[in-house]
């Protein structure tokens, strides 16, 4: 057994205990969230993609490296990006909604929410 | 170590870091995109360094520098574009694929080394060799099976377990033949018995999730969101790399706390839940109905009910969720809201379809949060309530779970009974996922609406508007 390998696992543990510390915290609310914000930062592996892309010295190499950064991009990318399309919906007040007699408050668009949140600025 | 090399694994450092404190802003609503855009910052800081490790080496061939780009530019577009479109009801899906995603990554990182290192003159040490099968085999599983899980949620699948004569064989045949071979190659390091491990993995993964039904999915997704955590550590022990095994770990812990979570708020065992079986998808078996009196409800009379109130819950379930009800429902409170009924949500653990789902789903529908309550603040509130309103949830406002001998004794619900009167919105008599009888039903109380939930909501909406506007 390598020292190495002794302080990978310790580091192993000890991010684990962090881990469950620090996401029994998070309330039931943002559960969703919660899991796709882990699920970006699992697209980490894409560091390792990288990593193998630039050692691969022949076909077989190359076809999993490729596979290998499409896939982890994928989770990186995608999985920000949606967790900040969720997190800009959850607002403490209502939004002002053109709640009209013609009873159109549920219909509003994506892209009409994204922009009262900025306009209504950050909660307290 | 240069001072090259001690830059860039500080940066490691930071990056690792800065997930712990995006992670720990998650514990408010206030806070959460804070701590998503401190995370973004800890990857980017991450994948800059990476390159520049790359670039400081120079062995990379240009073949290299275009695969890795070109892999990159693909894959993030693709990831960029499902993150923009996907419907808030679909969430639980495209979880499901970026686990699969990122768990496929993983062991790919692993197959590469591995076969790089039995090419090579010192052959594969048995301190890689470990971590190695690890991270292939639980890659691999968690691959498949979310892809099936993905393709469960998507209807692209039966919801329904799908069992098949000697299903269970070959699951566990799978693992037999997995674990064999990966115990062979720690002895003997070999290519091709990597292959037959991967394809084993991917048959245990595929036929692991088969039988699990549509109901079990919150359980199932969190079980493989640990898996891709974990399976993303080990590759940090591969190649090693501090930045993956923390993050790896990270996600682990959080996938198993989801898990547990959900497992204890549906009643089941995770051994339970994995055998199978019992969990039923959108198409609940239809059973007798309950002895006794069922009263049935029209809109107007349940407009009356609604508008006459004082405090309204709205017990939203699995049910709205599939109905995509979610903005009819936001709108009916806004309109009693408008009248001055208090009105707040009852959020059972396991409401939708996966962990925290139908908080989303209002979110999205412009309800605020703080009008979303959890069960355990919820419950003391029901015997003040006026009405309440229970659309499309079912095994989670049975009384009878408070009784032993039933099948979800034991199992928290919400305390729907002891509100004063109870609306229930339910396409039929029709039992949840246990397979009982709800006794919420036929209590003298409760008055049933029995329509779609999103024609019932509607309906009630304008019943309640020409009522007192």
């Amino acid at each position: 057994m390598t020292s190495a390998l002794l302080t990978d696992i310790t580091i192993f543990v000890l991010a684990l205990l962090v881990g469950f510390e620090v996401i029994s915290k998070v309330p039931a609310t943002l559960h969703t969230p919660l899991m796709s914000a882990a699920n970006s930062i699992h697209g980490i592996i894409l560091v390792g993609a990288m990593l193998i892309a630039a050692s691969a010295n022949n076909a077989l190499g190359y076809i999993l490296a490729f596979i290998a950064a499409a896939f982890a991009a994928m989770n990186v990318v995608g999985g920000y990006v949606v967790t900040g399309r969720m997190l800009k919906m959850f607002r403490r007040r209502p939004a002002p909604v053109p709640a009209g007699p013609d009873g159109k408050a549920g219909q509003v668009s994506a892209d009409g929410q994204a922009r009262q949140v900025t306009s209504g600025g950050t909660p307290s | 170590m240069s001072a090259f090399d001690w830059i860039v694994q500080l940066v490691y450092v930071a990056a690792a870091s800065c997930f712990v404190l995006g992670l720990h802003l998650m514990n408010t609503p206030a806070t959460a995109r804070r701590g998503n855009q401190l995370s973004t910052g800890g990857m980017v800081a991450a994948i800059v360094a990476t390159f520049a490790i790359i670039i400081h080496a120079g062995t990379i061939s240009v073949t290299g520098w275009i695969v890795m780009l070109a892999g990159a530019l693909l894959g993030g577009g693709a990831g960029l574009y499902a993150a923009r479109t996907v419907q808030m009801t679909a969430m639980p899906q495209l979880v499901s694929v970026f686990n699969a995603v990122g768990g496929g990554a993983a062991a790919l990182v692993a197959i590469h080394d591995y076969i790089n290192l039995a090419g090579a003159a010192g052959g594969v040490p048995e301190t890689t060799t470990v971590p190695t099968l690890l991270d292939v085999i639980i890659g691999a599983v968690t691959f498949s099976g979310s892809v099936i899980a993905a393709g469960k949620l998507q209807g692209l699948i039966s919801g329904s377990p799908i069992t098949f004569p000697g299903s269970r064989l070959v699951n566990a045949g799978a693992a037999v033949v997995g674990i064999g071979g990966a115990i062979y190659m720690i002895v003997t390091p070999s290519v091709p018995v990597l292959l037959i491990v991967i394809l084993a993995a991917l048959a245990f993964g595929v036929t692991m999730v088969l039988p699990i039904g549509g109901a079990d999915m919150p359980v199932v997704i969190s079980l493989l969101n640990a898996f891709t955590g974990t399976a993303v550590a080990m590759a940090g022990f591969v190649i090693g790399n501090w930045a993956l095994i923390i993050a790896g770990a990270l996600v682990g812990a959080s996938g198993g706390i989801l898990t547990k979570l959900m497992a204890d708020a549906m009643n089941r065992s995770l051994r339970n839940i994995m055998i199978g079986g019992f969990g039923t998808g959108d198409s609940a078996v239809a059973v007798q109905g309950p002895g006794g009196d069922v009263r049935s409800i029209a809109a107007d009379d349940a407009a009356i009910q609604l508008a006459y109130a004082q405090k309204v819950i709205i017990v939203p379930g699995y049910g709205l969720a599939a109905a995509q009800a979610q903005h009819q429902v936001a709108e009916l409170a806004s309109e009693l809201e408008k009248h001055g009924i208090e009105v707040s949500y009852a959020i059972h653990p396991v409401a939708g379809r996966m962990p925290g789902h139908m908080n989303v789903l209002l979110a999205e529908a412009n309800v605020p949060y703080p009008l979303l309550k959890e069960m355990d603040e919820i419950n003391p509130e029901f015997p003040r309530t006026d009405v309440a309103l229970v659309v499309g949830a079912n095994d989670v406002t049975n009384p009878a779970a408070r009784r032993p001998g039933t099948a979800i004794s034991g199992m928290p619900i919400l305390d729907v009974d002891q509100a004063k009167s109870i609306i229930v919105i339910k396409r039929s008599m029709a039992s949840g996922y246990a397979g009982i009888d709800n006794e919420l039903y036929v209590d003298p109380k409760t008055s049933m609406y029995f329509a779609d939930a999103k024609k019932a909501l509607s309906e009630l909406t304008a019943a309640v508007k020409t009522l007192v506007g």
